[in-house]
């Protein structure tokens, strides 16, 4: 017998050691992590204030020591920083780089739809970003509908052809909803709810009522012991409104004037759901209070105004209200332009209400990240979090600040010394040779209006 | 004796009230004998003068330098560890004439058809503007506001960013507005194939000759008794006999060529490019031909997929070096503030500080034809000057006092009125607020 039962542990064992073996192998396969030994550099560690002359080790694309004197192990390539700024790598917690499409703009909930479906990793806005010192963005669902689709938290991991490579693993679910001018402009344009912002709530209530009606149903099911029960009908769109409602997904919502941003906490108080981040949010500061007590956040434009009457009467004094008031606040890109500089969007709010530098460098780190529910990977220089990296030369709060080197998971995908011009991936053998684009603001801004002109065009044809 | 005695109650009672109204204080600009002391002057065409004063007298500059005798009644400013730096000049812009993009009804930059070059942006100009408060604190004084769309859009303008009347506020020069036709793919024309471009391209060069060959032809025959009423073909006339400069937009490197081909043969001596994004490419021509451009926006995604991301951030200092004279511009309506961040841009990225500084003063003075009256810190000039922290690209750096005119403006925006009136709301959050009663599940 004991032949028999070791043989039958060791087939256990083996049968454990090929799962273990097999799952790591995907894992580890999937995307590639770096060692580094980054020296000498002014590391902006923005939780643990300002280290001079300080080296970050890198090991297996976390960040294994951080300290004075570092010896590099055998094969590691060692980085001189000199006179250089080492912070954490740059969080977007508003794009749409790297995605196929935006909107899903059919119906005033398409909940069932996902942005990890449309992720493009052949668009160059990656490498532009990764210039600018990024290394994730928050490829969001746009603005035409209420309740938009999931979203995607993203790593620029540039050069793989393989979408799934960019998706930032484990990151917690998020959706996106929409109040105000961009969803009721839609209604109106068809002659149905939303045309106003009282319907706004009203499709927000109804929705969440319904999503309660389902999980009610889907819950007495479960609960019949009757062996002939009969399944309700499934319907994914509902599901993840339910999975709202159990927290299991992060809201962010596209908003500007006070009084939505309000009606939203209202409502979601009325729900019991608790977690969400206002997009845009450029009236927040007048409700900061509000928020803070809500525990509710908001990502915003360091100085955008003015394109749209629910703008008109917003201050680039945001970001600075916001914070003072105690609201976790990020400064946000919305635009494959912007997003190239947002360390300088940033110090804006260093002229626009005198943040502290930890203050001002939070909002492009570890504030987007909490508002991404990745702040224990990432938005901070700390021993065991993600080697997510940006080196500058210069500090990087001054306009004269050149983004030099940007690490992804130890991994480094720019570096300025070695830049090529042409960093495309995939050439459309279509494409003219001098194809010469001048880009205007509308194309910039891809969440905001040019959508909402394509999604009025979608039922006008079908009038 | 009783009524006087309550007229005199309510002498007294009437300026307590004011003064404890102080919030509500209308805020005015001023003019008068300024002396601007200790400061760190950088004159731009002069150099800098250290610990220097700066005196200004009825809007103009009365004196700089190390060792200027303040006169009894001047008001004095100490500016002690800050700087004076001549106002900054946006040299393309909206600004006045557009207030909310969205709305049709607030935008006045655009008139129906192609060729409108009589059309007058001194006259759309909305001297309330609320971006125009919101620009000036920043340091920025004068801008170039100009009409866009079609072919020939209209007359742009020279503005100074205080005044009570376009008139007030206009700076002393316009110029004609051409958009030339473009074998770009941009905007609308994204998806028309190589052919049918080209096709867009001919048409549109045929109606540009058209109005030129007319306006050369007005030049001639002009008070001959002739001539019929033809204002869009009279407001060229300038442009042909040189005293009014036009203004080309171009960004392609094919169609600056083109362009530059096109004044030469015009001969047309007051001639910039503006945009230019694609100027890094052809800059030796740009420069061989003497023409000056306005360039920007600096912080710009770069023309094609190919090119190094950092193209439109080092475009202006390439130009420059090939022996271009640069100005830059935002190309903004209400950000228009952010013009020293579009010069620190191309500060860091090859055209060092003090081009950059000139890209934004004299250069662009000189580009829009009032140089003689603003862009230096000169005795005799316009008293458009601001007074700072520091250097005026850093981001963090404040603009403490700003005089447009000899004027001082009062440092205030509806940007900042909300800032003082929302920092420490009143009454902040209360405790039974239905936003905040979370109900559990």
């Amino acid at each position: 017998m004991t032949d028999n039962k070791i043989l039958n542990d060791m087939k256990k064992n083996i049968f454990v050691l090929t799962i273990m073996l097999f799952t790591g192998f995907v894992a580890n396969a999937q995307v590639k992590k770096g060692d580094v030994l980054i020296k000498n550099a002014t590391v902006l560690t923005v939780t643990k204030g300002t280290l001079t002359n300080t080296d970050v080790l890198v090991s297996g694309g976390k960040i294994s020591r951080i300290g004075k004197g570092l010896n590099a192990p055998n094969g590691v390539q060692e980085i001189d920083a000199t006179g250089k700024f080492l912070m954490p790598g740059i969080i977007d917690a508003h794009s749409h780089i790297a995605l196929s499409a935006v909107n899903e703009g059919t119906s005033q909930v398409t909940s069932e739809v996902q942005m990890g479906d449309v992720i493009d990793p052949f668009d160059v806005s990656i490498y532009r970003a990764l210039a600018g010192g990024v290394t994730s963005t928050h490829a969001l669902h746009g603005s035409a509908n209420v309740i938009g689709g999931e979203s995607e938290t993203l790593k620029l991991r540039y050069g793989s052809t393989n979408p799934e490579d960019l998706k930032f693993e484990n990151a917690p679910r998020t959706i996106k909803f929409a109040l105000g001018e961009n969803p009721t402009r839609g209604g109106r344009s068809r002659g149905i709810q939303p045309s106003s912002r009282m319907g706004v709530e009203a499709m927000l209530r109804n929705s969440f009522t319904d999503a309660q009606a389902y999980r009610a149903k889907w819950n007495a099911y479960k609960a019949d012991k009757n062996p002939r029960k009969i399944a309700p009908e499934y319907d994914l769109r509902m599901e993840t409104l339910v999975d709202i409602l159990e927290g299991r997904v992060l809201v962010h919502c596209h908003s500007y004037r006070a009084d939505e941003i309000y009606m939203l906490m209202k409502v979601f108080a009325d729900f019991g759901i608790t977690k969400l981040t206002y997009q845009h949010a450029n009236e927040a500061y007048k409700v900061a209070p509000e928020l803070a007590e809500f525990g509710a956040m908001a990502s915003v434009f360091a100085d955008w105004w003015a394109y749209k009457l629910e703008v008109y009467y917003s201050t680039a004094y945001n970001a600075t209200i916001l914070t003072r008031n105690g609201v976790t606040t990020s400064i946000n890109s919305d635009s494959g332009e912007l997003i190239r500089h947002l360390f300088h969007e940033a110090a804006k709010t260093q002229k626009y209400g005198d943040l502290t530098d930890e203050e001002a460098l939070s909002l492009i780190t570890l504030n987007p990240a909490k508002q991404l529910g990745i702040e224990n990977r990432v938005g901070s220089i700390e021993v065991g979090k993600d080697a997510d990296l940006a080196l500058f030369e210069g500090h990087p709060l001054s306009v004269y600040a050149i983004p030099v080197m940007t690490f992804v998971d130890g991994v480094k995908y720019f570096d300025r010394a070695n830049d090529i011009k042409d960093q495309r991936i995939y050439v459309n053998p279509e494409q003219a040779v001098e194809n010469v684009t001048i880009f205007n603001r509308e194309d910039q801004h891809r969440c905001m209006d040019t959508e909402v002109v394509s999604f009025e065009a979608l039922f006008s044809n079908n009038k | 004796m009783k009524r006087v005695f309550q007229l005199i109650i309510i002498a007294i009672m009437v300026p307590l009230l004011s003064f404890g109204q102080e919030d509500d204080q209308v805020m005015k600009a001023r003019g008068g004998k300024f002396a601007l002391t200790n400061a760190k002057i950088y004159t731009v065409t002069n150099g800098i003068i250290e610990n220097g004063t700066l005196l200004i007298n009825n809007g103009i500059i009365e004196a700089v330098g190390a060792n200027v005798k303040i006169p009894a009644d001047a008001e004095v400013i100490d500016c002690k560890g800050k700087e004076i730096y001549p106002g900054m000049i946006d040299s393309g812009t909206k600004l006045g004439l557009s207030e909310i993009e969205s709305i049709a009804e607030a935008n006045d930059f655009s008139e129906s058809g192609d060729l409108t070059p009589q059309m007058q942006a001194l006259s759309a100009v909305n001297p309330n503007s609320v971006s125009i408060p919101v620009t000036r604190v920043s340091g920025v004084t004068t801008v170039w506001t100009a009409p866009a769309g079609g072919v020939l859009p209209g007359t742009a303008a020279t503005i100074n960013l205080f005044g009570y009347t376009p008139d007030q506020m206009f700076a002393g020069s316009k110029g004609i507005i051409m958009n030339f036709p473009s074998s770009g793919g941009g905007g609308r024309f994204r998806r028309r194939s190589p052919e049918e471009q080209a096709k867009a391209v001919e048409r549109a060069l045929k109606t540009v000759n058209d109005a030129w060959d007319k306006a050369e032809l007005y030049a001639k025959i002009e008070g001959s008794g002739d001539v019929r009423d033809y204002p869009e073909i009279e407001a060229l006339v300038p442009v042909v006999k040189g005293s009014m400069a036009l203004f080309i937009e171009v960004n392609a490197a094919k169609d600056i060529l083109t362009a530059l081909e096109w004044i030469k043969k015009r001969g047309y001596k007051n001639v910039v490019l503006t945009g230019v994004a694609e100027g890094w490419r052809v800059a030796d021509k740009i420069a061989e031909a003497k023409v000056p451009v306005v360039a920007g926006p600096v912080q710009a995604i770069p023309t094609r997929d190919s090119d190094a991301y950092d193209a439109a951030y080092a475009n202006p200092a390439i130009m420059h070096k090939a022996g271009v004279k640069v100005a830059i511009r935002t190309g903004d309506t209400e950000n228009v503030r952010n013009l020293p961040y579009h010069a620190g841009f191309a500060a860091a990225y090859g055209m060092g500080k003090e081009e950059a500084l000139k890209a934004i003063t004299i250069n662009a003075a000189q580009i829009l034809g009032v140089s003689d009256q603003i862009g230096s810190i000169e005795v005799g000039k316009k008293a458009n000057v601001f007074v700072s922290t520091g250097d005026p690209f850093e981001t963090a750096t404040k603009i403490t006092n700003v005089f447009i005119d000899g004027y001082l403006i009062p440092m205030t925006s509806q940007q900042i009125r909300l800032y003082d009136e929302f920092l420490n709301r009143t009454p902040g959050v209360k405790k039974n607020d239905p936003a905040i009663q979370i109900k559990k599940k």
